[in-house]
């Protein structure tokens, strides 16, 4: 049964990853899911030496204002004259650096621990299950990813033709009076929630690994959004359950383990892409010689 | 800060930091400069499994074999990120974030091996996260403050070279200099510092003492070599600041303190750089507004008046934002 909500709970973050990181990639803002997932830490030390407890919606709360504000500031930046990548990585290790602080400080009243915070405690996330009169309804984290993996699908539905729009070409969606920054506020702040909510688990660090490699071995895959979207989700999943055996079979880290395997099917979708993989084009370059 | 003098190991601990953040200010300037500040991020991250390994095989805490381990994987690391980039359509930014992930990922899957294992006491691997300055040796001091200093020496004798190709790489192809090779060594000595400052700032911060001191110094100044004495003081003020402060004070790690520092140092900078800062941008628009104001009244003819004065102030407010 462990083993269950331990799949669960990570497919559930990788799902929630995978679709916005398709988002993240087509927009080239690939390192924007790196910024604010380490950015948010503050917010949720923050949240929890104000309430003295892990509830999730003030952690999400709190997480978002921080992501916002890292988007905000690295825009700040950015338009001081500051170069886009330098101005994300001030921002995103001031953040980060005021976070540990805060829960090194704070060691004694916050029950959060620095390792928790890099690569998360999937295997323990399970007990902490969620009752309501009396009922055992199952973990808190697979109710709070099903409701952040809820939020994020009802918005990517709702304004897919929005999303698609402005991932391909920003400049014809202003002109067709689509609110852009719009949607990019929109964006990040759903970037946030999953992060938050992903954090227990995986941690701050490898969220960005789930963010990011089954979206980008999902490209390699199709040139089609709502194809690539599918194949995202369904890279992020196998990762997870193929994370967690290995993890059991090593005796290691689960999250490290669910990056890990994330990464080997990027590889093998790097070398092995039918048409856009390093051996078709090596094969087609051949054909061509010849 | 008296008290910590007279202490001799913590003098030379002190000493290390500091060198360590010299070392990577002064190579920050010119990875900022060539638009390659994230790049110390993924090296540091993709550091991790290579510390690991290299305590895997030998089973001692060598900061030499931990140094090469790290240099092993950043290489690698680097070579990953060039062959996704070039060889697929996933663009550079992805491709980063694809190599550091991996990376670190198979670098916490083998410290929790090693954790787990007979090694027993995890041999304050993890220390290595966020750093922990007051846990190295006199020897670790020597190595890593030795290998700071001569990277800085590194890029004073090459910095004609770095000047180059900071600002016109084609310009000194065309003057028959090999800008490949020197783009590499660059490469490497983000390596070695980022790998020798690990060790003090921790793996997750320690791209933050290559960025920030360098964004913070070009507030002050448009001139390169000032820039990188800037920075380099900037960092050797971030790393000194990071670890008198963390050694007084028990369970803060050293590197979010010296990364503070450097934020810290940062944000005076932005607001008071002579440059570039957000004060002497002020004073500067309000100097072009009285200006004019004056030239409108102390000219008769309104129409030209205004003309000219809008023209002179233009020119001001212009010559603010080159600086």
């Amino acid at each position: 049964m462990s083993g269950f909500w331990i799949i669960l709970i990570g497919s559930l973050v990788a799902s929630c990853c995978a679709i916005l990181g398709c988002f993240l990639i087509l927009r080239r803002m690939a390192l924007i899911g790196d910024a604010i997932s380490h950015a948010v830490l503050p917010g949720i030390a923050i949240a929890f030496l104000l309430s003295g407890s892990r509830d999730s919606l003030f952690m999400l709360l709190g997480a978002a204002v921080f992501g916002f504000a890292a988007v905000f500031l690295i825009q700040l930046l950015k338009r001081g004259g500051v170069q886009g990548d330098a101005s994300l990585g001030v921002v995103f290790t001031a953040l980060f650096a005021i976070g540990v602080v805060l829960i090194s400080l704070n060691a004694r009243n916050i029950d959060l621990d620095l390792d928790c915070v890099l690569f998360g405690e999937i295997a323990y996330a399970q007990w902490n299950t969620l009752a309501l009169g009396g009922v055992e309804l199952g973990p808190k984290a697979v109710w709070l990813l099903g409701f952040t993996l809820a939020v994020i699908l009802l918005v990517v539905f709702l304004f897919y033709k929005q999303f698609k729009l402005i991932s391909f070409d920003p400049a014809l969606a202003a002109a067709l009076g689509i609110p852009v920054a719009l949607f990019h506020y929109v964006l990040m702040g759903l970037v946030s929630m999953a992060s938050v909510s992903s954090f227990e688990s995986v941690g701050a660090i490898l969220v960005v690994g789930l963010l990011i490699i089954p979206p980008s071995a999902a490209y390699l895959l199709t040139d089609r959004l709502g194809v690539m979207l599918a194949i995202s989700v369904a890279i992020g999943v196998v990762s997870a359950i193929a994370g967690y055996g290995a993890a059991a079979a090593l005796d290691a880290s689960i999250a490290g383990s669910m990056v890990c395997a994330a990464g080997l099917l990027f590889a093998l979708a790097f070398l092995f892409s039918p048409k856009h993989g390093w051996l078709a084009h090596r094969l087609a370059r051949h054909r061509a010689a010849a | 800060m008296l008290e910590m003098l007279n202490d001799p190991n913590l003098r030379w601990i002190l000493f290390g930091s500091i060198l360590l953040g010299l070392g990577n200010g002064i190579v920050g300037t010119f990875s900022y400069l060539r638009k390659m500040s994230l790049m110390g991020d993924v090296l540091a991250h993709a550091a991790l499994p290579g510390i690991c390994i290299a305590f895997m095989l030998t089973g001692v805490k060598e900061v030499w074999l931990f140094l090469i381990g790290a240099a092993a994987a950043a290489l690698a690391a680097s070579a990953c990120t060039n062959l996704i980039s070039r060889h697929s359509r996933i663009k550079q930014d992805a491709a980063m974030g694809i190599v550091l992930s991996v990376f670190f990922a198979i670098g916490i899957v083998l410290m929790t091996r090693i954790q787990h294992s007979e090694y027993g006491n995890q041999s304050g691997l993890d220390k290595f996260l966020f750093g922990q300055a007051a846990s190295m040796t006199m020897g670790d001091v020597y190595a890593l403050g030795g290998t700071a200093l001569a990277v800085s020496l590194v890029c004073g004798l090459l910095f004609k070279e770095f000047k180059l190709i900071s600002f016109d790489p084609a310009f000194g192809r065309g003057l028959g200099y090999r800008t490949a090779a020197l783009e590499y060594t660059l490469l490497a000595l983000v390596t070695v510092v980022v790998v020798a400052g690990i060790q003090a700032v921790g793996v997750v911060l320690v791209a933050a003492l290559l960025i920030t001191p360098a964004v913070a110094a070009r507030y002050w100044t448009d001139r390169l070599a000032t820039m990188t004495v800037l920075a380099g003081a900037f960092g050797a003020a971030s790393g000194a600041a990071g670890t008198w402060i963390s050694s007084g004070v028990s369970q803060l790690p050293t590197g979010p303190i010296s990364v503070l520092a450097a934020t810290a140092l940062f944000g005076l900078s932005a607001l008071l750089g002579v440059r570039r800062g957000l004060l002497s941008k002020l004073l500067l628009r309000r100097r072009a507004k009285r200006l004019w104001m004056l030239e409108r009244q102390s000219n008769g003819d309104a129409g030209i008046a205004a003309a000219k004065g809008g023209g002179s102030a233009r020119s001001i407010a212009e010559r603010g934002r080159i600086g």
